[in-house]
Parts: structure tokens; sequence; C-alpha cells
């Protein structure tokens, strides 16, 4: 599924080298999570397999599906099967929400050759996954995230990726900013989307969203690569003791 | 005070140029639009009120060709049930035009009026036009009171069911015409009136409106696609109480556009609202002037201006509120913003506020800028192409100036005609 080789990233604008040989691979029907401190390179990683500007890739490979992502428009990449849940899901004032949503299902379904869903299908399949999200009518009418509380827009981003049913999630810090009851209700969107087509990155700096998304694999990353990599019990000795300890372990 | 020589030279040129129709009961009325025409002299480069527009190509003697546009669009407002009233090249067509009777409202052609004698026609035609030279001389309004080969009178005193649809077609490349319309709304009633069509290769449109008390009037507007097209375009309002005047204006193409909105607010509790959006591609010129006067308590005036520009093109936007003192409780909101797809275009704003009264809330805005690049690629990392992100963040960039249209249908036809500009131009 998700393989990366040796990913090393600088930030174009700066001589700023953020991922130093990152490797890392999920397969289909995995839950990994990737912790780390502040700064570590987390969200970069997440970033940079999406396709955003403003990151130059020097060295290593990450395909999906033997497809190298690198090579691809961030379009081709969502039609390929990658999604990304924002940490700050972005506002966009003057498109609908549900325009927004049919548009993507629709282009990503033409870009693999599928028949783009009927205004009617559409329709019947987003109240239905809404509903179980407790996103209402009017969220849906309204302008993409915009006036959105903070677990408004994570809920939005997970019925996002129940509509375009990607082969790979990406969840970055979709945990910041939710209040409990909020992070339940994500992490119970997610749950329902486990499949054993599907694998998970989710990226947290907590151990409390591992809690109710229970991973496969958890690893460490720090200074742009991933230290250390082990099972759930990992993510309980981050939320016990601390990265100190664990990256004075492996220097 | 004497005009320059060389601004009197260029004015007696056009004059010479044009002919007074024959004008009947407005024929007053021509007379002294031509010699206000000769006070102010027509504008030139030097003019303020004409530093972002170029006026030579509106001025000179003789018109310059434009191109016919064709293709298989459909027509502007094709699905809407309306009253039309046909003008090809400035000249009225009856036999393209719907029979003009309708229950709500009385529709003439000028040319029919003239001969009466006590006609409303006259104390509105060039009437608004004249009170609109007050601080700023609009000596092209004056030119087309004075030189209007035709125009309807429309004299709304009920509501009539349909919208009243002024089509101008445009068939002659050469074509240089003046319309001049005059519109009534009594007390109580209320019409929609749309406009569409390039009209000519060189077209200046003269608008009055006074609207009584209580009545209400929406206009839709959508300038011809003729890209060669020139068009300098005035509405005039006069607003009593508690009425209610709604523009929306739409300018798709066009080489050289100036539409003057000039609005004087006169009775308490009105409401009136301007909005434009525009999209133009490489050598385009548009400008939106508007001179809202508030001279009355309570009322409420919005100015919804967007522009969109590429290659080259460019956006004037100079739009003024003035509160007059004693005008209490005045709520003015203005916004101007422009979109440039490039770093060749570019968008010039002047937005003024004068304000003498001391209770009021007036706000204005103007801003520039490129597409968000963090909204694009939120879009595509859901797999909308790179294209298509862009067009549906123009379109919401638009949007904010759409939404002044209230009927639903028509705001789906204007949103249309963009989506097919935007594939177009693509």
């Amino acid at each position: 599924m998700l393989e990366i080789k040796n990913l090393h990233v600088k930030l174009e604008e700066e001589e700023k080298q953020i991922l130093k040989g990152v490797d890392l691979k999920v397969d289909s029907g995995k839950v990994h999570a990737i912790m780390g401190p502040n700064g570590s390179g987390k969200s970069t990683l997440s970033y940079v397999l999406s396709g955003r500007d403003g990151y130059e890739v020097t060295d290593g490979a990450a395909s999906l599906d033997g497809n190298d992502l690198l090579d691809m428009e961030p379009e081709e990449r969502a039609a390929a099967g990658l999604f990304l849940a924002f940490q700050y899901p972005v506002e966009i004032p003057g498109v609908g929400n549900m325009t927004f949503l049919r548009t993507a299902v629709n282009a990503q379904r033409k870009a693999r050759g599928e028949e783009e869903l009927s205004a009617a299908d559409f329709l019947k399949i987003v109240r239905e996954r809404a509903k179980s999200l407790k996103i209402n009518a009017d969220m849906l009418k309204r302008p993409v995230n915009v006036g959105f509380s903070g677990g408004e827009k994570k809920r939005n981003e997970i019925l996002q990726m129940a509509m375009l049913e990607p082969k790979m999630c990406i969840l970055d810090e979709t945990d910041s900013g939710l209040d409990v009851d909020a992070m339940k209700l994500v992490a119970e969107g997610v749950n329902a989307l486990r499949d054993e087509g599907r694998g998970f990155l989710v990226i947290t700096h907590y151990q409390r969203l591992l809690d109710h998304i229970k991973p496969d694999v958890v690893h460490i990353m720090a200074d742009g690569r991933i230290v250390k990599t082990g099972g759930p019990e990992l993510a309980l000795e981050v939320e016990n003791n601390g990265y100190a300890d664990i990256l004075a372990e492996v220097q | 005070m004497a005009l320059p020589e060389i601004k009197q030279t260029a004015t007696e040129a056009r004059l010479a140029t044009l002919e007074l129709p024959t004008a009947g009961c407005t024929k007053p009325a021509r007379e002294a639009a031509i010699a206000r025409v000769r006070e102010m002299g027509l504008p030139d480069r030097r003019d303020e009120y004409w530093k972002y527009t170029r006026p030579d190509t509106l001025v000179q003697a003789e018109g310059t060709k434009a191109a016919l546009f064709d293709n298989d669009e459909p027509l502007m407002f094709d699905q809407i049930d309306r009253l039309k009233i046909v003008f090809v090249d400035g000249i009225f067509d009856a036999e393209a035009s719907d029979d003009l009777s309708l229950e709500g409202v009385k529709i003439e052609r000028l040319e029919d009026i003239c001969c009466t004698d006590i006609h409303w026609a006259k104390d509105l035609y060039g009437v608004l036009e004249t009170r609109g030279h007050d601080p700023v001389p609009r000596p092209l309004a004056a030119l087309n009171t004075a030189f209007a080969a035709d125009g309807v009178a429309i004299h709304v005193t009920g509501k009539p069911s349909k919208p009243i649809s002024l089509i101008y077609v445009h068939k002659d490349e050469a074509s240089d015409a003046f319309l001049h319309h005059i519109v009534r709304v009594e007390s109580g009633a209320e019409a929609t009136i749309l406009e569409n069509g390039p009209a000519a290769a060189r077209f200046n449109k003269c608008m009055e409106i006074d609207i009584a008390d209580g009545g209400t009037l929406h206009h839709v507007r959508s300038q011809g696609r003729d890209h060669e097209r020139r068009a300098v375009t005035h509405m005039f309002t006069r607003l009593g109480s508690e009425s209610v005047y709604k523009s929306f204006t739409l300018t798709v193409n066009g080489v050289l556009t100036r539409n003057e909105q000039v609005i004087e607010i006169l009775g308490d509790d009105a409401v009136a609202h301007v909005a434009g959006a525009c999209v133009g591609d490489g050598d385009f010129h548009h400008d939106d002037t508007v001179f809202i006067t508030h001279d009355a308590v309570n009322c409420e005036s919005r100015q919804v201006f967007k522009k969109v520009l590429r290659n080259g093109a460019t956006g004037v936007f100079q739009g003024k509120i003035l509160v007059k003192a004693g005008a209490q409780k005045t709520d003015g909101y203005q916004i101007s913003q422009s979109l440039l797809l490039d770093d060749d275009s570019q968008f010039l704003a002047k937005p003024e506020l004068e304000i003498y009264a001391d209770d009021v809330a007036c706000s204005h805005g103007s801003t520039s800028g490129a597409i968000d690049d963090t909204a694009l690629f939120y879009l595509r990392s859901r797999g909308v192409p790179q294209e298509v992100a862009t067009d549906l963040l123009t379109l919401a960039f638009l949007a904010e100036a759409v939404e002044e249209i209230e009927d639903e249908d028509l705001s789906a036809d204007i949103v249309s005609r963009l989506e097919s500009w935007l594939s177009r131009r693509r």
C-alpha cells in the first residue's frame, strides 16, 4: 500500500532540511500512528505526501500501490486513493459544502474512468453518511467550513473521507482542538471506515486519540526521522514518560 | 468659465456628426441638453473623473468598428418568461418585440409620445440627468439626452406579472447608437427590468428612473459579449420614501465599458443596492463609477462590485457615498474587490465617503488579490483538478455580488453565463 523510502525533504524557499530519511510502510487494513514532539516533521510528511507546494524532495521515494506519488499532481494523488484530513481545514467562502463534496466525488470518479454520481444518488449517500457523523442539513448547505466550530470542521473532514472512500487516509492531528465528546465522534467516524482494503496513518501528539482509534503500529518521529517503532504500548510509554526518555534512548 | 480650446474643438467636432431627432415633447429638453454639453465639454484625459478610463474612443466623432460575437450559447434570460422589447443597433424593432401591453405597466416608445401635450415623460426626460451633474459633470449623459434616437417610457402602476426585458441586438459592425429610457414606478408598484445584449459597436445608453414612495424596482443587466464593443451607460435613479431599488450588472468582455450609477435617496427609509460582477480577459477595460447621495433619514445603500481580471485586463471602481447633513441613521456599505489571475492585470479603485451627518454607519473596503493558494490546495487534495478548482474559487469570489439578485432564476442564469465564460476562456 503506502511505501516511503529514505524520504528527504527541505523547504523550497530556504535551506532547511525537515525530513532526513523517513522509511515507512503501511499495509492495507492497518492503522499506523506517528507520534513525536513539535517540529519533528510529522505535518511536513503529510503535506509532502499529498502534494502541497513549498517543499522540495531531495532524495527518496513515496508510492501508493506501486504508483510514484511524488510524480503526481495533488488531484491525481487523491484520485489514486490518498486522502489527507487537515489539521486546519480550510474555509472557502462562496463554495457550498454540498457543491464541494459532489465536485470532488465526481472529479475522482471521472479521473478513474467511473461514471459520475447523479445528483439524486449523491444526495442520498451524503445524507446517510452525514447523519452518522451528526452533520446536519444546515452544515451541508453552508459554505465549506465557514463559521464551523473546531469539532464541526473535523467532522466535515471525516465526511469528505467517507464520501471519497480513499485507500490510504492520513489524519493530521485530527484530535487537535477537540473536546472529549467531539473526539469520540470523530474516532467513531474513522473506525466505521476501517476496512481490509484501507490503510490509515494517524498523526498525533497525544495518546488519547489512540484510545479511540486503536493502532496496529506506533512510530516515534524526531528530527525528521522515524526513531522508534513498536506496538500500541509505545504510545502509552510516551503518555507516561514523555518523549525525552525515548529520544535519549535512541541517540 | 470658457472651455479649453482643445476640449471645445473636440466637443464641436462630435456635435457636428449628430442630428437632433424629431423631438416632439422632448424638444426643449434636448435643446437644453445640447447647451449643457457645450457648457461642460465632452470628457478628455485631463478630467479627474476620467483619470483611470480614457474617454477618447467614446467621444471621438467617428466610432470604431466592432466585430459581431458569434457562438451557439443560449441567449441571455432565454428561459425567463418576460416581455421582450428589442432594439437593433439602437433602433426599436417592432417585429422582433412582443406586444407592449402588460397589466400593471404602460410601455410606450419615446417617439410615439412626443406629440402629446401632457405626459409624465416631460417631467422626467433629461431631468434626473440634469440633476446628476453636481458635483461632477457627466457630459456623455447630456449628449445622450440630446441625441438619443430611440428608447421607451416605462410607467409602472401595478405589479406586472413578468419582467420587462430590453434586448439590445448588435448587427452592424459600425453602429453608433444612443438609447434613452425613462422609468416611473408609482407608489406601491413593483417591477423588474432586464437588459441584455451588446447593442452596438459604440453604445451610449441613459436610463432615468423615478421611484415614488413605496415603489420597488429590480434591475438586472448583462452587457453583451461582443469583444470589441464600447459602451458608456448612465443610470440616474431618484428614490422616494420606503422605496427600493436593486440593480445588478454582469459584464463579460467588451473592450471598453464605463457604467455610471447616480442615485439620489430623497425619501426616508429607502433602500438602494447596486452590484456588479465583471470578468475580463486581455484587452478589456471596465469602469464602475457610482455616486450615491443620502438626503433622507434611515436609508440603506449597498455597493458590491467584484471583478475578475486576467491577461492584462483593467478594472476601475470609483464609488462615492455622500451623506448630507440631516441624513441621520444612514447605513452605507461599499465594497469593491478584484481577483487578479496574473501579474499583468490591474485594478484601480477610488472609494470615497463624504459625510455631513453625525449619526451614521458607513463602511467601505477595497481589495485586490490572487487566488488563495491554501484553498486551491485544499480543493485539489480532494481530487478537484486545478482548473476546476480555480473556476470554483473564481465563482465563489463573485458570489457576494451575484447574491444581490433576489430572483433565483435570474441569478442562476447569471451564474451559468459566468461558467460558460470560464470554460470558454480556459
